[in-house]
């Protein structure tokens, strides 16, 4: 690796060859100078989430020792194109799963308002199996996502925000609501916030138990008062949102970050993670680990180092890796053979034809019945399809009906392609992504546990045959 | 109550033989004792029909108004939306009657909510129906709920349900004898790393005080034991049974918590640091200094 020339490394970097990433922080050089190539190994000084594991004190006394609301009126009154175009400089992209530009999509707001009002809505649904980040944030950090509305809603020239949190969340809905309390007893929200003499109100919402409710127009269609169902786009929520008037979703990491990102600088923020992929972001590492654990890391960590360094390993050892889903239950699972050697970013889990998602790495060990791990998914999204577009409605039952066989092996071998194309005829063809969502995990399963399968469809045929 | 006895006789009339403009039939608390289900259907994980069944406990009888506290709380919850968009607090609203109908909402209970809120009553109906913690049905006083989803699934969610399975001798769906438990499934409940786990939503004590607590990091004895202290009128410790709060320490292997390798954890040790801002005046391209390139 090192002997080759630098254009051929910088060819390397671009097609996303990954293994020149993997080995451990230091060993490789650095061909382009200014372009990092080892990633990880964040210091507690560079994390933005200082009480992640709430050893402190999560209201106003701890939280503006640790920074909260630290000259937020200065950040306020640098006013709302300063905010943008920083943001746009950090190079955050959303933490919710999509991986949007963040600055840019604020700037979709209406400059001029035409009379309707603008909302700030924050998407606080977290039920993505495997993600519990915006949880930790919530209970043992509420004044950062506090302070953050007001930014993102000076950003979004918003007057008012609405948090939605989920319903299951009720202790965590308190702390924030606690919070949010203080915040106004202090002055920081409401009339004239920080002194700074912008107008901004916060209030939380939660729902009642629907994963589709994290889907941005199947909240705010829950936010009115409705079913969650998701809407057709477009037109845009930065259009036609909340009570038809221009909204912007956005997750609780994102908007949490964004304080912090102003106060230490963009650049700050966008030396950490590979080009395009830059920052920091919450991984929740849940399944076969010795620590599964929340943790802020940089982004493009190597998912080895990422497992090894902070959730004590994997049981049993790196070698008894069956499987890893890097970025909750909708992006296709990855086998071990990648897993040695992916980074943990938006473009490198893309490459492998999966995704970062929301960063909820679900480890699975050589003990896990893999086929049931999917199908268990599949009846997931069975039971949380809205029933609105029927290749969705109809199709999620049909995959469930299917792994519920393949787990049994109770099929024969060319319905694996039958399900293959189920699932295509699934993906793509809905109003909203939680069609291609339980599709992905399926197509995952095929392309990487193809052999399984069949294996175990041959063995049931035999024990029938005996 | 009038009103919603109209919205059901519309329904009835449509399917009624006679077809005429009869008064719709009356049924009272007595006629309608329907056979109480051997598998009362508690939340809409196991409820695939969201239809309405009378029961002893919930029929055109039933009535239910909000308490005066609980009106209070109610036009708070109002006054968080603009006020043409009264609807948008339905959610928290029916929560609310959920909470003092000791955990379910009974037909008069959405009617009663459509009435506060200005709601034609099948749009209350429509968003009982489709979110899960609403239960239309009688409950426990304590509604212990298991997630299965696939990471708590494989740190042995299922082990879990058959200890609460083996101990209540109630299956998902169903509630003891004693109407103290009600037993359910949910799906991820958002508390991967601290898996597996169980939800306790606490009726016992009305609206002031509600609890929906999440019990994490369990074993099955845990899990029994949870519920044997919540009979005796204790209170179990909320949150992770094995780790302070949510740092890396261990994880349940095979039933059995296991602290983890010790190793070297420099993650979020020692004193936070304190506020911190750059210069906000200085021109921007004079920042990056303080970062060490690895």
């Amino acid at each position: 690796m090192l002997s080759r020339g630098s254009k051929r490394a910088v060819a390397q970097l671009q097609t996303g060859v990954l293994r020149a990433f993997s080995a451990a922080p230091g060993t490789v050089t650095t061909p382009v100078p200014h372009e990092k190539t080892s990633f990880g190994g964040l210091k507690d000084e560079d994390r933005i989430f200082t009480n992640l594991y709430g050893k402190h004190d999560p209201f106003i006394k701890g939280a503006m020792a640790r920074g909260d609301w630290y000259r937020t009126k200065d950040l306020v009154l640098k006013g709302t194109d300063w905010i943008i175009s920083e943001m746009k400089k950090s190079g955050l992209r959303g933490r919710g799963g999509a991986g949007f530009p963040s600055g840019l999509k604020w700037s979709f707001m209406p400059k001029v308002s035409d009379g309707r009002p603008s909302y700030l809505v924050v998407n606080a649904d977290e039920s993505e199996p495997g993600t519990c980040k915006d949880r930790e944030i919530m209970r043992h950090d509420p004044h950062k996502l506090v302070e953050g509305c007001l930014i993102a809603g000076v950003g979004m020239r918003a007057r008012a925000g609405y948090i939605y949190i989920r319903g299951e969340y009720v202790n965590e809905r308190l702390a924030l609501e606690r919070a949010i309390k203080e915040a106004y007893a202090k002055g920081f929200l409401g009339r004239n916030a920080c002194g700074s003499g912008y107008d901004f109100d916060l209030a939380v919402h939660y729902g009642a138990g629907a994963y589709i409710c994290g889907e941005e127009t199947a909240l705010i269609e829950s936010l009115e008062g409705k079913q969650g169902k998701p809407r057709l786009k477009p037109p845009f929520p930065a259009n036609v949102g909340l009570y038809g008037c221009p909204t912007t979703v956005t997750n609780v990491e994102t908007v949490a970050v964004a304080p912090t990102i102003l106060r230490r600088g963009p650049e700050w923020f966008a030396s950490f993670g590979r080009k395009n992929n830059h920052g920091t972001k919450l991984y929740c590492i849940s399944g076969h680990v010795n620590k599964p654990c929340t943790v802020e890391e940089e982004l493009s960590i190597p998912l080895k180092e990422l497992i090894e360094r902070h959730a004590g390993g994997v049981r049993g050892g790196w070698d008894n890796l069956l499987a890893i889903i890097p970025g909750g239950s909708s992006v296709p699972l990855l086998p071990k053979r990648i897993c040695d050697n992916v980074l943990m970013d938006f473009d490198a889990l893309k490459e492998v034809q999966s995704g970062l998602g929301t960063a909820a790495v679900i480890v699975m060990d050589k003990s896990t019945d893999v086929i049931d791990a999917i199908a268990r998914l599949s009846y997931f999204y069975k039971h949380e399809s809205c029933g609105q577009c029927t290749p969705c409605r109809e199709g999620t039952g049909w995959l469930y009906d299917i792994m519920t066989r393949m787990k049994k092996g109770d099929a024969r071998l060319e319905e694996i392609d039958m399900l293959w194309e189920l699932t295509k005829q699934i993906e793509g063809h809905t109003i909203c992504a939680l069609g291609d969502a339980a599709a992905w995990p399926v197509q995952g399963l095929i392309r990487h546990f193809r052999p399984e399968m069949e294996d175990r469809i041959g063995r049931a045929a035999e024990r029938i045959a005996a | 109550m009038a009103s919603a006895m109209a919205s059901v006789q519309l329904r009835v009339r449509d399917e009624s033989k006679t077809g005429q403009n009869e008064p719709l039939l009356t049924i009272s608390a007595q006629q309608c004792q329907w056979p109480v289900p051997q598998r009362s259907f508690a939340t809409n994980s196991h409820d695939v029909f969201n239809v309405h069944h009378h029961t002893p406990d919930n029929n055109w009888e039933t009535q239910f108004d909000f308490t005066d506290k609980n009106y209070e709380l109610v036009s708070e919850i109002i006054s968080r939306y603009p006020a043409n968009y009264k609807a948008s607090a339905v959610i928290p609203v029916l929560d609310v009657a959920q909470q003092q109908n000791k955990g379910f909402l009974s037909l008069a209970a959405l009617n009663r909510v459509a009435k506060v809120l200005d709601m034609p009553e099948i749009r209350v109906y429509e968003v009982a129906t489709f979110y899960t913690m609403f239960n239309r049905s009688k409950m426990g006083k304590y509604h212990v709920m298991v997630c299965g989803t696939t990471p708590c699934r494989l740190q042995g969610a299922e082990g879990i349900y058959e200890a609460l399975h083996d101990h209540l001798g109630v299956g998902y769906g169903e509630t003891t004898k004693d109407g103290l438990f009600t037993l359910g499934e949910m799906e991820c409940m958002g508390s991967c790393v601290n898996a597996p786990m169980i939800t306790v939503a606490d009726y016992t004590k009305g609206v002031e005080g509600f609890s929906y607590n999440y019990y994490e990091d369990l074993t099955p004895e845990d899990a029994v034991s949870i519920v044997e202290q919540l009979r005796a009128g204790k209170s179990p410790k909320v949150g992770s049974q094995h780790r302070g709060k949510a740092e890396p320490v261990g994880a349940v292997q095979s039933g059995k918590w296991v602290s983890g390798p010790s190793g070297t954890v420099d993650t979020l040790v020692g004193k936070p640091r304190g506020p911190y801002c750059r210069n906000l005046d200085e021109p921007p391209p004079a920042e990056p200094k303080k970062e060490a390139k690895a």
